[in-house]
């Protein structure tokens, strides 16, 4: 398989992640979203480093999934603590920054 | 060896400076009052000793010694310097300028010796100020130099013109001397850049240089010459800006004499003596000069016939005496027009400082409440009548020469009709002068019939007038002997003047004086002419000499319909359509946030949704491009 595959799967999963970002209205399901659009890039990321024979995309990537297992860490937690104030996890009712 | 000119008018300028910084620094020094006036004194006394010296010391007339630091740096060059320029012109008028203010400083000792401590030390920290600024002015090597210390000099007349500040016509009076100079030294800061931007320099001996290789009428210099005769007209009161002067004279008498009478006034006639190469270039400004001058000679010597005060005489006189030495400068010869400003600094301070003396002792400036002083106060009248038979115009005395000067250089100018406007001046000069004399040390028993309005003479009130101290009256005999001298040196070491004057110029100017002389005689000592008839013979031109022939109402009224209306117009548009157009535009901003705003809803995923079609649409546009 040529680098044109991987890449058209990362463009997919990148897609699928931006609906699911722009579409959930559960919190949880866009932190969802995220990690898909997050994970899109790591295919690029290890398929370049593959086709060019350079180890250092590896290398990053192992931190970018470090990174993200934090994110989706402190994500989460920020759910929990918009669901203990407000009493829901529905995007559209999370409407503070309104001007 | 003796010192450098140079270097001693650098002492003469630096020892009032260090006085006015030392009682301006150190305020015990200052309240102290006699103490300061001491130093102050000193001072003064080492600026005359120094200005004298230098005088000795430069020899010939062409000799010119420079001392000039860099000051102002540009990219080539220098654009400015200061320092001091020592040559014929500016020695004698530093030793003038010194000579007075040192007399003037030792007479108010006596004058002011009534005033609290504190104000006796601010009025000598001015003084020490002024005869800084007077003395840089007069030294000064460039415009820019000259014009800073011009400035100096009008603070310091503001300043002490309004030396009694808490009198409200004292404070009004410093207010109307400084904005009227003013008005004048707008002009001459314009002059002054424009022969700055056509020539490159400030300096006098470089534009003199420059000067000389020019053409007459050349582009642009009327204008320029134009400027800087207003900046001297402003100062030298000529008319008409000369409506400062006379109230002036709201200031202490020996102020009066020292700035409005033999130093300040005369720094526009300096001014123009210093730049007559400048002037040369431009004969049409040089004819307005000497007809202005002959005009303000003229009227102010009418005017000076209709005053009571005598204060206001004087004033008015030595705005005539000014008009003099312009309209010299104007027909050409400005080394007549310098003489005059000379010989009429000594005897003009002295006749202020003697009109001060009579004001001492009788506490009152109206001449006719004022008679036969002569016996009660002696010395006083006799100086008083040296320097009025100087002002005169009589033969022995200072002023006679140096006004006839002036009347063969207009002649010889080509100007008869200013001529003929400053011979009937002198005449006018001659008979207030003595008006003054006869009212107020002369004068009979029988003092003719007496209007509603009569008062007591002071003398008659059980009130005792006597001769001022030691302190006020050896000034004032300094002066009177100088005038003297001068005038009997002038007539036997007198240089030729450069133009040729007619035969009959000499008896005919000496005539109109004793002419003058005599009317005043018949009509106030003798009495065989009546003065009020002599007064209602003139009719309408005493209604308006009395009324200062309008000059105020018509500044007033150009103020009230033209400024003021000018002012009115522009604050309504400034509040209606500048203001209203600024507040339409904010209340649009407003309301146009108000709208925008709806389009925040506040939501995360809208926003992230806005990003996609960004970037969608930036995708597209790219691809688009390639």
């Amino acid at each position: 398989m040529g680098l044109h595959a991987y890449l058209f799967l990362a463009a997919v999963v990148f897609s699928i992640g931006l609906f699911g970002v722009i579409t959930r209205r559960n919190t949880i399901g866009i932190l969802l979203g995220v990690e898909l659009m997050l994970n899109a890039v790591n295919i690029n990321l290890v398929a370049f480093s593959r086709f060019h024979g350079q180890t250092a995309g590896m290398i990053l990537t192992v931190f970018a999934i470090a990174i993200t297992v934090a994110e989706v860490a402190l994500g989460l937690a920020l759910v929990i603590l918009l669901f203990r104030t407000r009493r829901t996890a529905i995007a559209d009712q999370i409407d503070w920054l309104k001007g | 060896m003796s010192a450098r000119p140079d270097s001693l008018v650098l002492v003469a300028l630096l020892a009032p400076a260090a006085v006015f910084v030392l009682l301006a620094v150190v305020a015990p020094l200052r309240r102290s009052g006699r103490l300061a006036a001491l130093i102050s004194i000193a001072g003064a006394l080492t600026a005359l000793g120094a200005a004298i010296l230098a005088w000795r010391n430069l020899g010939e007339d062409i000799d010119v010694f420079r001392h000039v630091w860099a000051w102002l740096p540009q990219h080539e060059g220098v654009l400015a310097t200061v320092g001091v320029l020592a040559d014929t012109y500016s020695v004698k008028m530093l030793v003038l300028v010194s000579l007075v203010a040192t007399l003037v400083q030792v007479y108010s000792l006596g004058y002011l010796s009534d005033e609290p401590p504190a104000a006796l030390g601010r009025y000598y920290m001015y003084q020490s100020l002024f005869a800084f600024s007077m003395m840089g002015l007069v030294l000064a090597p460039n415009f820019l130099q000259l014009f800073i210390c011009w400035e100096l000099v009008g603070l310091c007349s503001y300043l002490l013109i309004g030396f009694w500040y808490r009198k409200a016509s004292a404070a009004r009076a410093a207010v109307k001397a400084f904005w009227t100079t003013k008005a004048g030294d707008v002009g001459l800061l314009i002059g002054i850049v424009l022969l700055w931007r056509m020539t490159g320099t400030f300096d006098f001996a470089e534009l003199e240089v420059w000067a000389g290789s020019q053409q007459a009428g050349i582009a642009g210099i009327s204008l320029i010459a134009f400027c800087l005769y207003l900046g001297a007209a402003g100062k030298s009161a000529q008319f008409p800006l000369h409506i400062w002067l006379p109230d002036a004279m709201e200031g202490p008498t020996p102020v009066s004499a020292l700035i409005h009478a033999a130093t300040m006034v005369t720094a526009g006639v300096y001014l123009l003596t210093r730049t007559a190469f400048l002037f040369e270039l431009a004969p049409d400004v040089m004819t307005l000069v000497a007809w202005v001058g002959a005009g303000t000679a003229l009227m102010a010597a009418i005017l000076a016939c209709a005053q009571d005060d005598i204060k206001r005489v004087l004033a008015y006189s030595t705005v005539s005496q000014l008009g003099y030495k312009m309209a010299a400068i104007g027909a050409g010869f400005a080394n007549a027009g310098f003489l005059h400003l000379l010989t009429h600094g000594v005897f003009k301070a002295l006749l202020f400082l003697g009109a001060g003396a009579v004001i001492h002792a009788v506490h009152t400036n109206d001449i006719t409440r004022m008679g036969r002083l002569a016996k009660s106060m002696p010395q006083t009248a006799v100086v008083f009548i040296i320097g009025t038979l100087s002002l005169a115009g009589v033969p022995l005395f200072a002023g006679f020469l140096s006004k006839e000067e002036i009347l063969g250089a207009v002649l010889a100018g080509g100007l008869t009709v200013p001529f003929v406007m400053l011979a009937v001046a002198a005449f006018l000069t001659a008979f207030y002068m003595f008006r003054v004399v006869f009212l107020t040390f002369f004068g009979t028993a029988d003092a003719g019939p007496k209007g509603p309005a009569y008062e007591e003479p002071v003398h008659a009130r059980g009130h005792h007038p006597h001769d001022a101290p030691a302190v006020m009256t050896i000034p004032l005999w300094i002066l009177a002997l100088l005038s003297m001298a001068i005038g009997i040196l002038f007539m036997f070491h007198h240089e030729e003047p450069q133009f040729e004057s007619p035969v009959w110029l000499t008896p005919a100017a000496v005539g109109v004086g004793l002419a003058g002389i005599g009317l005043a005689w018949l009509t106030f000592q003798r009495r065989s002419i009546d003065g009020d008839r002599l007064a209602s013979a003139m009719g309408p031109l005493r209604t308006a000499a009395h009324a200062g022939f309008w000059i105020d109402d018509a500044f007033l009224f150009v103020y009230r319909s033209v400024l003021l209306v000018f002012s009115r117009t522009i604050g309504w548009i400034d509040r209606y359509v500048v203001d209203g157009i600024v507040n339409v535009m904010s209340a649009w901003t407003v309301m146009g946030g108000g709208r925008l705003r709806r389009m925040q809803t506040g939501r995360v995923q809208d926003y992230v949704f806005g990003v996609a079609v960004g970037v969608v649409a930036l995708l597209i546009w790219l691809g688009g491009v390639k």
